[in-house]
């Protein structure tokens, strides 16, 4: 007898996950405290992508692009969401398999959705970093990027990393069968405590911080922060703390985001723009290499940068 | 004779680099056997997105043995010279053979198994794998210097008739087992040899031929719109994609929101091919239906029906996207649009885009005001282009339609690159001039206007219509006459293969609307004319216009039409093609030539002409002002029959007249005379740049 299960609440699919990633020997870490586009940028990915030591983690992480807001009244973009983050180093073997396993564990029956990996090469000029993998397709919705990292800030990746990102409010849409990510049922509806949509949780916020993104946010005072961030930046390599060069580094790239949403930064200058941010995060990865490189060569014999 | 099997099983390996890495397999295996004097029959490369295949027929079972044979030094030569040849060779002196008194060194290399051969072999063509990308993967990637591929490989399958073919390459062993489909048949398949390997496969759900999946695939997404009542829109791109993407196709009819329908065909057909890699389907009126086939991987349970309804919501939510951009859009003019481009660079040293609209917009109007763009001849008489003039109105008069003309062609260059700043534009980028087109038209603004912002850009490639309607004419030119002469006056030229600013195929762009719309104008100079000219010889080539007589034309200088100089050239061609054109050239060539030796210069007659002297130049006298008038009237053929009542008298003159006589005052006037010949040829090509 097969019982018709009831779909997966986000937050449900967000345990499921921890579950899965956790029995795999990931360390289930939490969201970095910081403004970011991307869970790549969290330093769990960035930073500990380089250098040999093993490493793997599997996180939450929101993510704030200005530049997709539509105050709410997208049903499919906005300008803050989550992407659960998993980064395995070195890649297991299997790593395809798990990420099929993982899907599997939250719902997604392999014979009844057409699965597909489809070419789609990962770069971040950001963060000076690149990989090759795929967007995965569920009947035709990309609700992951799959990477092999190659290079992070500049420097090769040694061993490579894999690299899953899953759209959250994707997944959710999709297992939940919603055209709308503010329908999707947050909690489980049958809570004795009531039932709490996505929109009940997250549609004000989308409503007002699309307006500050696009009208209200002060560009002076953006500007500003930008260039401090920047120069705060420097001042923490120099002081050899490349965590904290990093975190300045994280908070230039979204204080340029917030520019680039206030239309304040002409097509010209953006390339100088990202350029900047770029230096930032591989002064800062550099600054990591070199304060850890001499450890990583003692323990893993015959590595190199 | 054996048959062998490989088969290098990966992640998925991007569809658009199949096609080539079959290819270089074939390659890279044929070169290998070849090295190693293997022979081989018929080789056969398959492809899946998790596979290359390839059988390789009637393989022996081991190469020949060969004798190799290195000579030596003399037996009578010092010491030294054998002692030097016997640490080359690593042999001693009983070693060697004494043939006629000279040493050689004889090798006997006995035959090696192909099983040998193909183990060394797949090692080294797994490592010489030209793909346009690879990776490194895993623990042992932990060095730079680990194996690359295309994604991480997974086996090796190498069996040389039933036997296994033993290699090992980064860590990966040859064996008999592969892998099925990845969810159908998610376990080890053990594989016989060549004879049972598509069969195994396709047991378990693998069609491992593509041109296979690609039949299938063309096939049944056809007959999945056939039953909906539809006609599938044949694309060869997509299918060849969809064959890549997927080990055991399914095509699955799925439909639409009709509503999306009010949303531009062009933007849902790239939408649904670009991002989501479906086919569309025209209804019976041929019109875009709100149908779609998208091409699945597997054979679902439930039939497809989730398929299909997952594929219609992510196509529902583009095209969402799509309709609230072409909504968006609209409510702001172009003209508001335009404003923006004061915001884009076009070049740093070339200011805005709007600052190149702005010069656009001035060159269009010049270019109908000079009368270079003409009115068409139906317009004012309401059936020529935008025919919604009201039939009531009076025609214009022919200043009123030339002025109407100018201001159609300046505000359709004004608004030309609105769209560039609009959504759907930001989203689609190929979709640039034709949004600017519905745009116009939503607007109201003529129809003439509209279809010159939606054509502008073209002709785009060689295949591409050219536009005759005036006012996009008029746009379209001068749209990429400000671009090559912008970028030339800054002094942005291509050089070899770099073109950075694609000004090779504006100037192909302007050659094609100037000659194909008949226009008169000066193209240019200096450089840039010699750009054109070059440009132009590569055109023309396709049309079988000889390059020599292009240069021919140039030549004389001052020809910057290029309307005129190809009429020139035309003529030129055909005269040059009769008894009378070639006779004429080879006594141009022969007047030349002489006169080049004398190093002449003009001077007055002093003596009483030979015959044939005075019959030349009574027939100069005649011929050259003629060319001339003709050249001048444009009636080239008419310069040509001009030219060709030279050939006679050259011809006898040559004939009865000595040019170097004794008397340095005769030698002097016959070169003269000579002189004037070649001028009067040059009224019409200068010869000397004619081959042959």
């Amino acid at each position: 007898m097969s019982e018709r299960a009831e779909p997966l609440s986000f937050q449900e699919m967000i345990l499921r996950l921890h579950a899965f990633w956790s029995a795999q020997g990931c360390l289930i870490l939490q969201p970095y405290d910081m403004r970011m586009g991307a869970g790549t940028f969290h330093p769990a990915t960035t930073l500990r992508a380089l250098g040999p030591e093993p490493w793997s983690a599997a996180y939450v992480q929101p993510c704030r692009r200005p530049t997709d807001g539509r105050y709410g009244e997208n049903p499919n973009r906005t300008q803050h969401y989550y992407q659960y983050q998993v980064i395995l180093k070195p890649n297991p073997e299997n790593l395809q398999e798990l990420y099929l396993q993982s899907l599997a564990a939250i719902g997604v029956d392999p014979l009844a959705h057409d699965i597909r990996f489809v070419e789609d090469d990962w770069e971040s000029p950001t963060l000076g970093a690149w990989g090759l993998g795929w967007e995965v397709w569920c009947d035709g919705m990309e609700v992951t990027q799959f990477t092999y990292f190659q290079q992070i800030g500049g420097f090769d990746c040694k061993p490579v990393a894999g690299e899953l990102t899953y759209g959250l409010e994707r997944l959710a849409m999709y297992i939940q069968g919603k055209d709308s990510m503010f329908d999707l049922a947050f909690n489980d509806p049958k809570s004795p405590r009531g039932a709490v949509t996505y929109g009940d949780v997250f549609l004000e916020n989308e409503r007002e911080l699309s307006k500050y993104n696009f009208e209200v946010a002060d560009t002076a005072a953006l500007f500003d922060g930008f260039v401090k961030a920047e120069a705060e930046a420097q001042r923490c390599i120099d002081a050899n703390i490349p965590l904290a060069a990093y975190d300045q580094a994280i908070e230039a790239s979204h204080l340029f985001n917030l520019l680039q949403a206030r239309g304040v930064i002409s097509v010209q200058e953006r390339a100088s723009y990202i350029g900047r941010v770029r230096d930032l995060a591989k002064g800062s990865c550099q600054a990591w290499i070199e304060k850890n490189e001499a450890r990583w060569a003692q323990q893993f014999p015959g590595w190199t940068v | 004779m054996s048959d062998f099997l490989l088969e290098l099983r990966s992640e998925e390996i991007p569809a658009r680099m199949q096609a080539g890495a079959r290819a270089s397999l074939e390659k890279l295996l044929r070169e290998q056997l070849s090295a190693a004097g293997v022979a081989v029959g018929a080789i056969t490369v398959w492809s899946t997105p998790r596979r290359l295949a390839l059988i390789a027929r009637d393989l022996p079972q081991a190469t020949a043995a060969v004798s190799e044979e290195a000579k030596g030094p003399r037996t009578s030569a010092p010491p030294q010279a054998l002692e030097g040849f016997l640490r080359k060779t690593g042999l001693t002196q009983d070693q060697l053979t004494e043939r006629d008194g000279v040493w050689f060194a004889i090798t006997e290399k006995p035959g090696r198994a192909t099983k040998d051969v193909l183990a060394e072999a797949i090692p080294a063509i797994v490592r010489a794998f030209p793909w346009p990308k690879s990776q490194r993967w895993g623990a042992a990637s932990i060095s730079t210097e680990s194996l690359r591929w295309v994604r991480p490989l997974l086996g090796i399958v190498a069996i040389l008739g039933e036997d296994l073919v033993e290699t090992e390459v980064g860590g990966i062993a040859s064996g008999y087992a592969t892998k099925g489909h990845r969810f159908h048949c998610p376990g080890e398949i053990t594989i016989g040899s060549v004879a049972d390997y598509q069969d195994k496969l396709r047991a378990c759900h693998v069609i491992v031929d593509h041109v296979e999946r690609e039949g299938l695939i063309r096939d049944k997404a056809k007959a999945a719109a056939e039953a909906a009542g539809l006609t599938l829109v044949e694309d060869e791109g997509l299918v060849i994609e969809n064959a890549g993407l997927t080990e055991w196709p399914v095509p699955l009819l799925g439909r639409f929101d009709p509503e999306f329908l009010e949303v531009p065909p062009e933007v849902i057909q790239l939408t649904a091919r670009t991002n989501q890699k479906y086919f569309i389907c025209r209804d019976a009126d041929g019109k875009l239906a709100n149908a779609f086939v998208c091409t699945a991987n597997i054979e679902a349970s439930d039939g497809g029906a989730g398929i299909v309804a997952g594929n219609r919501k992510v196509l529902a939510a583009r095209l969402s996207d799509a309709r609230f951009f072409w909504q968006q859009d609209r409510k702001v003019s172009l003209a508001d649009q335009a404003k923006k481009l004061e915001r884009i660079t076009f070049h740093e040293k070339l200011g805005t885009v709007a600052d190149k609209v702005e010069r656009v917009a001035k060159l269009a109007r010049w270019l109908v005001e000079q009368g270079i763009v003409k009115p068409s001849p139906l317009q004012g008489r309401g059936l020529g282009e935008g025919a919604t003039r009201d039939l009531s109105e009076r025609p214009l008069s022919p200043e009123g339609e030339r002025e109407e003309l100018a201001n159609h062609a300046e505000q359709a260059a004004r608004l030309c690159k609105a769209d560039l700043v609009t959504e759907m534009v930001g989203e689609f980028p190929d979709l640039q001039g034709l949004m600017g087109g519905y745009y116009a038209r939503a607007e109201g603004l003529p129809d003439a206007v509209a279809d010159a912002i939606r054509d502008h850009y073209k002709p785009v490639g060689q295949g591409d219509d050219v536009p005759t309607a005036p006012v996009t004419v008029a746009v379209a030119l001068a749209d990429k006459l400000d671009t090559l002469r912008s970028f030339f006056a800054i002094d942005e030229k291509p050089t070899g293969s770099k073109d950075p600013f694609a000004l090779r195929r504006a100037a192909l762009g302007i050659i094609r609307l100037i000659t194909e719309n008949g226009l008169r104008l000066s193209v240019g100079e200096g450089e840039l004319l010699a750009f054109f000219a070059d440009r132009l010889k590569v055109q023309q080539k396709e049309a079988g216009v000889r390059h020599d007589l292009i240069d021919a034309v140039f030549a004389l200088g001052g020809e910057d039409d290029l309307v005129r100089l190809l009429a020139r050239v035309h003529a030129l061609q055909a005269f040059v093609g009769t008894e009378d054109g070639a006779n004429l050239l080879a006594g141009y060539k022969r007047a030349a030539n002489i006169l080049k030796k004398e190093e002449f210069a003009g001077q007055p007659l002093s003596y009483t002409p030979e015959p044939a002297e005075q019959a030349l130049i009574d027939a100069l006298a005649s011929a050259g002002p003629k060319a001339a008038e003709a050249v001048a009237a444009e009636d080239f053929a008419g310069a040509m029959s001009a030219l060709a009542t030279l050939r006679a008298p050259i011809d006898a003159f040559f004939e009865s007249v000595t040019v170097n006589d004794a008397d340095p005052a005769k030698r002097s006037n016959r070169l003269a005379l000579l002189d004037r010949f070649r001028v009067a040829v040059h009224n019409v090509a200068d010869f000397s740049k004619i081959e042959g």
